[in-house]
Formats: C-alpha cells, sequence, structure tokens
C-alpha cells in the first residue's frame, strides 16, 4: 500500500532537476546584453537631444519593436528558452508576451481571437501594475500628509 | 493513514473488468499511420505508412491539419484493407481537443457511425477496448479504432502559445503528431486458412482513475504512474497464464513516469524486467531529439503500436503482448483550481490465435 506522502517523495527523487549555476549564468548574460542594447539606444536618443526621462519612452518602444519582430520571426522563443529569465523578464519578454498569443489566436479573427486573447500572459502584469503602482501612490500621499514623503 | 491510496486488490469475482476475456474477440487485421516531422526524424521514422512534412498540412489552421491527419489515416486503413467506408460498422476514435472536433469533424467526412471517446493519451486503449467488446458481444463485425495529436493543437489548449518563451523542464514531454488507424474484425467461420494465426484480442481491462496527488501539469508520467501500476496489478492478478507475456507496452510513462510504475509494483512484488517497454521512450531518439523526458498524445502509443508492436506480432517475433495506454487526465480548469492530475490505464491483450469456431 502507498499513500500520496510516500509517493510524493517517490516522485521528488525520480524527477531530474535543472543545475542551477549554468541556468544562472545563462540568464545573467543574455539578460544582461539585452539591458546594455537598451542602454545603446538610450545614449543615441540621448545624444539627438533628449534628456534621460524623455529618452525612457523610445527606448521602450524600440525595444518593444525589436521583441515583436523576433517573436514573429520564431526566434524569441528559442532565447528564452537558453536564457528563461534573461529573456522574459525585460521588457522584449513582455513584447513577446503579447506578440505571441496575437500570433496564436489569429485564425479565431481579429476581435474575438487577436484582440482578446493578446492579453492571456501579460493581462496579470498590467493588471497588478496598475494596482500597486496605485496602492504605492496612495503610500506616497500619505507620507507627504505628513511631511515625510520627498517633493518630487 | 489520509490521502488518497493506491490499495492491493485480491483478485475476486467481484472485479468483472480486471481481465476480461473475449471468446469472440476481433482479430487486428490491419493498421496505418501518420506521422509528423519530428516522429519521423525519430527511430521509428522509415516505419509509418505515411508522413508530414509541413505541421500545418496546407490547411489555414492545425486544428484543421489533426483531422486531415485523422481521415488520411482511415483512409489509408480502409485502402489496405480493400474496404469501403459504408462496409464499416463503426469508427470509435479519440482525440486531445475540447469537444473532440478532430473525431467529429473527421467523422462528418467519413459519415461511419461514431462513438467519441477521451482519456487522454490512453484513448488509444479506450477505444481498442470498446470495440473489442462490442465485436466479442457480437453486436458489430468490423471497427475502426484511431486517435490522432498534434503538437501544436495541444499546446494551444493544454500550455503556451507556440511563439511564447518558456522553458521546457526535463520532466516535461512532447506531444506526438500523428494519426493511427486500426481495424478490428469479427473472427469467422469459413475463413480461407482456419489454422492459420492471426492477431487477435483476447482480454481487456478497464481501468480505474487513479490520483496520488501528483499537481504538477510537466509531470504527466508521474501523473500516470499509480494508474498504469494498477491497471497491470489488476489484469495479472486475473488472468491465469502459464507464461509471462512476451512484451508489456505502456503508453507514455517515459523517463520520469516508467521507473516510478515499476517501483509501485515492485513494492507488490511485480517485477516485469526488460521485456517491459515504454511508448514514450521508443517514439524518439532521447539523445538526439529536444523531447526532454520522452513523448506522450494520443498519437504516441498509435504510432509505435501500428509501426512496431503489431507488425512483430504480424511478423511472429513475439507471440503475445499487453499493451496498457496510459492518460494523464489534465484539465488547465482543475489545475488553476488547485486540483491534481489524475491518471488512467486501460490494457489490452494482443495474442497470436488459430481461426476461431463462431456460430
Amino acid at each position: 500500500m502507498i499513500d500520496a506522502r510516500e509517493y510524493g517523495r517517490l516522485v521528488q527523487k525520480a524527477t531530474p532537476s535543472e543545475p542551477l549555476l549554468p541556468s544562472t549564468l545563462k540568464a545573467f548574460w543574455v539578460g544582461g546584453a539585452v539591458c546594455t542594447v537598451g542602454q545603446a539606444i538610450e545614449m543615441y536618443f540621448m545624444s539627438t537631444g533628449l534628456a534621460a526621462k524623455q529618452a525612457a519612452a523610445p527606448v521602450a518602444v524600440v525595444l518593444v519593436f525589436l521583441g515583436v519582430l523576433a517573436t514573429a520571426a520564431g526566434l524569441y522563443d528559442r532565447l528564452t528558452g537558453y536564457a528563461g529569465m534573461g529573456g522574459a523578464l525585460p521588457i522584449t519578454g513582455f513584447a513577446n508576451s503579447m506578440a505571441a498569443p496575437a500570433i496564436e489566436w489569429r485564425t479565431e479573427g481579429l476581435v474575438l481571437g487577436l484582440g482578446a486573447r493578446m492579453f492571456t500572459v501579460a493581462g496579470p502584469v498590467l493588471v497588478f501594475g496598475f494596482v500597486a503602482a496605485w496602492a504605492l501612490a496612495l503610500v506616497g500621499l500619505g507620507l507627504s500628509a505628513l511631511g515625510l514623503g520627498s517633493a518630487s | 493513514m489520509s490521502g488518497p491510496q493506491l490499495a492491493a486488490l485480491r483478485p475476486s469475482s467481484a472485479d468483472r473488468t480486471a481481465a476480461i476475456q473475449l471468446r469472440r474477440g476481433p482479430n487486428l487485421s490491419a493498421s496505418y499511420t501518420v506521422a509528423g516531422p519530428e516522429e519521423t526524424h525519430g527511430p521509428l521514422g522509415d516505419q509509418f505508412d505515411e508522413f508530414i512534412e509541413d505541421y500545418r498540412l496546407g490547411q489555414t489552421t492545425f486544428e484543421q491539419a489533426e483531422r486531415e491527419l485523422t481521415v488520411r489515416a482511415v483512409h489509408g486503413l480502409l485502402r489496405r484493407a480493400g474496404l469501403a467506408a459504408h462496409e464499416v460498422d463503426l469508427f470509435l476514435a479519440g482525440d486531445l481537443l475540447n469537444q473532440l472536433v478532430t473525431v467529429n469533424f473527421a467523422a462528418r467526412e467519413l459519415r461511419i457511425p461514431v462513438i467519441g471517446l477521451y482519456s487522454a493519451c490512453a484513448s488509444l486503449a479506450e477505444s481498442l477496448a470498446v470495440g473489442a467488446l462490442l465485436v466479442d458481444g457480437g453486436h458489430v463485425r468490423r471497427v475502426v479504432c484511431a486517435v490522432a495529436s498534434h503538437f501544436y493543437t495541444a499546446e494551444r489548449q493544454y500550455r503556451y502559445p507556440t511563439e511564447l518563451g518558456n522553458q521546457r523542464v526535463p520532466e516535461s514531454q512532447r506531444t506526438a503528431t500523428g494519426a493511427a488507424a486500426f481495424l478490428l474484425e469479427a473472427p469467422q467461420t469459413g475463413d480461407s486458412a482456419s489454422d492459420e494465426e492471426r492477431v487477435a484480442i483476447t482480454s481487456v481491462t478497464l481501468g480505474r482513475v487513479t490520483d496520488l496527488g501528483v499537481a504538477d501539469p510537466n509531470n504527466m508520467g508521474a501523473a500516470e504512474a499509480p494508474a498504469a501500476a494498477d491497471t497491470l496489478q489488476r489484469h495479472l492478478g486475473a488472468v491465469h497464464r502459464s507464461q509471462p507475456y512476451d512484451r508489456v507496452l505502456t503508453g507514455d510513462l517515459s523517463a520520469v513516469g516508467l521507473p516510478l510504475a515499476r517501483e509501485l509494483l515492485a513494492k507488490q512484488n511485480i517485477v516485469l524486467g526488460e521485456t517491459w517497454q515504454d511508448c514514450g521512450l521508443l517514439l524518439y531518439d532521447q539523445d538526439r531529439q529536444a523531447v526532454q523526458a520522452g513523448g506522450s498524445g494520443a498519437a504516441c502509443s498509435g504510432l509505435v503500436l501500428g509501426a512496431r508492436d503489431l507488425m512483430d506480432l504480424h511478423r511472429g517475433s513475439i507471440r503475445d503482448l499487453l499493451f496498457v495506454g496510459t492518460g494523464a487526465l489534465h484539465s488547465p480548469v482543475t489545475y488553476q483550481q488547485g486540483e491534481s492530475i489524475p491518471g488512467i490505464a486501460h490494457a489490452i491483450a494482443f495474442e497470436r490465435r488459430a481461426g476461431v469456431a463462431v456460430e
């Protein structure tokens, strides 16, 4: 006779695990490379006269475009397959998370397929990102009402 | 003890489905396999009857391609057997998609009376079991049993968009792309050579859903292993054989599930050794092809059974075979609701048998 707990132990022993160090290093160098490219793009925009803060938006636009392009070319999933979070975490990964379902669900039509399903992976990021920003803004308001927050 | 348990069942007359003996069990007269690109690059590549190079098969959607695979498998089978569709009594088929769209839309084209079945990757075993029981019961004479699966339709439904970057963990399995069809025919008197041996289904085991708490949808093999062990233990406990089966073939336990199932059976003193093989480990080359733990999908067992093991039986290099189709009953809905993944396994015993006298 065997119960679920004992079986769970057997499963854990039988399931192979990914070695941590090689995966971490791959995520590090690929993620770092993506961010370095972003930095180079920012420096380019600043060289055209934009301040650092103003350059943030066009940098994001370019990186999102590159992410979508790579997804459409069938390359981005290979990058993330290799680098894990190094591909998924940067803004290019966010672009991939919206472009991929858009491509996938095109066959179900533009509205109910592509349009609606585009958010299946990125939806939570948007929802909880907005909620967190709003909550922090409240905290910030509260702190400045108490005279504790910074003025910017 | 708390939690679900895998109980040893003493064979008793109350377990009527542990090994249903079929005295007029059907002959498995013919089979036909259509394989996808990755499968064709595997070790059985040149043994499939047909293969496709384009996952979309020239269709607009992958779902249509899966349907087309199924229709090709059935048409190929009918051509091989020299039969027209209207000479087949029943089409018993399964696939992995919601509403069984592959089966139903293929059946729309074939116009053969149909029963659609679903038990995930055990669907072929389920369809062979039901078909064998119906033929043995004398209600139908010719049944086409079929399964199909497609890597991209399965990913769409159960997992993530295919262009989404996600890493595959080593315990995951690759859903096979392909379709397999099998012809079951009632044995008859007046067969031209009645002492000629044919491959027949002589007993079936109807499995019970078994759940030992595996909740990881990437670990299907571990979810299925308890069900495979339960069915094997029930079947072997109920049949009285002078010799062990020449071969036991499970569906898709693969690299993680197979050792687990062996361990579960060893605890009940059932050891099957090297004669126990698994379709998930035979369909692909683990070293060359990026399939992690092995193959899965409804078509996995169909492709291996059709291309390899039934050929071995027909040639006589093995005299009997116990095929245990395994399925992990994963649903994205129940998974998100916090449920574990139950498994199921149905068993089909194939044997070479000389002509059967039938009234």
